[in-house]
């Protein structure tokens, strides 16, 4: 049995009568400076509106969206790491921002920049992570080989510094990191942006035998249409934070009518989707 | 015992056994780190004992007979080293936030499934572990620079008293650890404020009876006072651990880790809250 399955199947606070997420009037906002009302005056900034979906145990989901449409809010608030200002979220029954150490012992996340102890190597990063999960020494000392070998890394490599590896290599610890700890939930926040063709090519393979070999929920936030077409089952529109449609990419089409995904998110909102870039967006993508 | 009660017991030895796990973890990550930085650290030892024997060497200059110059500048020394200890400390607990947002390590810290507990205990448990270890080093150091006789000196209960005040200093470490999750820019340097607001209310170089009253009436609610008054008497005069110094620990520590751990969550909520735990990404 797989690392990933054997752990979910021994996790009680798994349910098999719900789905792996449900999410209901999902809010968020954030406040900012706003100068032009004076000095210390806020204004509210909503992050994400009353989103609301549920995925399906062992679904892979792809969240679209520009930068600062609210994506990384979202996964930030699914892996407990925000609180929201309104509706609910539930993981595997779980409600995510009371009962939250059930939920970190299923969620695991992967996001867009690496983030490791610079100095520390590939084997001391994912060692220390583990142990927050519960692994002791014992049961890494096997482990962690074994799942860097799965995700390509090279073993001549894993006593080096994280800074003298390529952003490719640091991905593809991070990808280990969230495996090693089993989850059932896997969170990945532009997993591959930023990677050269190569390696973003074998982090989607990866993604692929996560699906197909383990038994894995995954939600993919990204703005590469190309990659959210080929890993998921549905694919979302979070368009300045309300989610606009989520259903399979076929649907989408017929739905507005088009032959691409950027088609359909012009049908949708009414830009490019590349071309918005706003004050706003940018506080979103900083706090978001 | 019923079904439900052994589940119950079960789980929770479960739970105990992965904290401890986690509080393992904590303090593995800081050794690969210290074994890491190791060269830096010994560059800061050597401003810690150039620092000192800036303090140390005051004895020298007031003219007194040798044995008062002996016994003034054991005090200082013993009030120079509490001040690195402290400084050890309140750098590693406060850093349990802001050097983990600097690497971008942090959100996955805090999204894993470790008490805030563990989290804070173990970090500041390194870092009084740690801190003697360099205090030692650099009491001995800068004492035998400076040629300090120590015949009555009962280390045991300096060391034993340190110990025992660590408990709160961690405390007081725990409630700074929060500023830099509400001010990522300037929190961690804030740490710093209150360490030397609580030296010098504690008399670090001087008898508490010599400040204003307002200050000797907050000197009583220090640790740090009675860490520095009970090591002075074991290191000078070879006195043991005293109940009149030890009692007064205990209850501000029974005090301060509750009430450090309560502003932290505190803390951490606010920043939940706000989008704080991180800015960029």
């Amino acid at each position: 049995m797989s690392t990933l399955a054997a752990s979910a199947s021994k996790n009680a606070s798994v349910r098999h009568d719900v789905p792996a997420v449900e999410v209901v009037d999902l809010t968020k906002e954030f406040r900012r400076r706003d100068r032009r009302a004076g000095r210390f005056a806020r204004r509210r900034m909503p992050a994400l509106k009353n989103v609301t979906f549920t995925i399906e145990r062992g679904e892979c989901v792809a969240i679209l969206g520009q930068n600062g449409s609210g994506k990384s809010t979202l996964v930030r608030l699914l892996s407990t790491l925000l609180i929201n200002d309104g509706g609910e979220a539930r993981i595997f029954g779980h409600d995510a921002f009371r009962d939250t150490r059930a939920i970190r012992q299923l969620v695991n996340r992967v996001s867009v920049e690496a983030s490791f102890f610079k100095k520390m190597s590939a084997s001391e990063n994912l060692s220390y992570a583990a142990r927050f999960y519960g692994m002791p020494p014992s049961e890494t000392r096997h482990k962690i080989p074994e799942i860097l070998t799965k995700v390509g890394f090279p073993a001549d490599r894993r006593r080096e510094a994280m800074e003298n590896l390529s952003r490719g290599m640091q991905q593809k610890v991070a990808l280990a990191r969230a495996l090693l700890t089993s989850p059932v939930l896997l969170l990945l926040d532009e997993p591959t942006t930023g990677l050269d063709p190569r390696s973003k090519l074998e982090v989607q393979e990866f993604i692929r035998d996560v699906r197909a070999k383990h038994d894995a929920t995954i939600l993919l936030c990204t703005h590469d249409m190309a990659e959210a077409e080929a890993l998921a089952d549905r694919i979302g529109l979070l368009d300045r934070g309300e989610l606009l449609f989520l259903e399979p990419v076929e649907d989408v089409k017929r739905r507005y009518d088009v032959e691409t995904l950027e088609q359909a998110f012009f049908a949708a909102t009414g830009r490019a989707f590349e071309e918005e870039h706003d004050e706003d967006d940018e506080y979103r993508e900083v706090f978001g | 015992m019923s079904a439900i009660g052994a589940r119950a017991g079960a789980s929770r030895r479960a739970t105990l056994r992965q904290e401890l796990i986690g509080l393992g973890g904590i303090v593995e990550r800081n050794i690969y780190l210290v074994k890491r930085y190791i060269l830096w650290d010994l560059a800061f030892m050597i401003w810690t004992i150039a620092n000192t024997l800036t303090i140390v060497f005051i004895a020298r200059a007031v003219h007194l007979s040798p044995a008062r110059e002996n016994e003034l500048a054991t005090k200082l020394l013993v009030g120079a080293v509490i001040w690195a200890f402290l400084g050890i400390i309140f750098e590693f607990v406060t850093e349990t936030v802001a050097w983990e947002r600097w690497e971008g390590t942090i959100e996955y810290t805090f999204m894993a499934p470790l008490s805030r507990t563990t989290h804070l205990f173990g970090q500041a448990a390194f870092a009084v572990l740690y801190g003697l270890i360099r205090a030692t080093i650099l009491f001995f150091v800068v004492a035998a620079f400076i040629g300090i006789h120590m015949p009555n000196a009962n280390f045991l209960a300096a060391f034993g008293l340190l110990a025992i005040a660590s408990i709160s200093f961690m405390g007081i470490g725990m409630m700074t650890s929060v500023l830099p999750l509400i001010s990522p820019e300037k929190g961690a340097q804030l740490g710093f404020v209150a360490q030397g607001m609580m030296l010098a209310v504690s008399g670090v170089y001087y008898p508490v009876s010599v400040m204003p009253g307002w200050m000797q009436a907050i000197a009583k609610v220090s640790p740090a006072t009675y860490a520095l008054r009970g090591d002075r008497a074991s290191v000078v005069n070879g006195a043991g651990v005293a109940w009149a110094d030890v009692w007064p620990l205990l209850i501000i520590a029974v005090v301060a880790i509750p009430l450090g751990l309560l502003i932290f969550k505190r803390g951490e909520r606010y920043a939940k809250k706000h989008g704080k735990l991180k800015r960029s990404g």
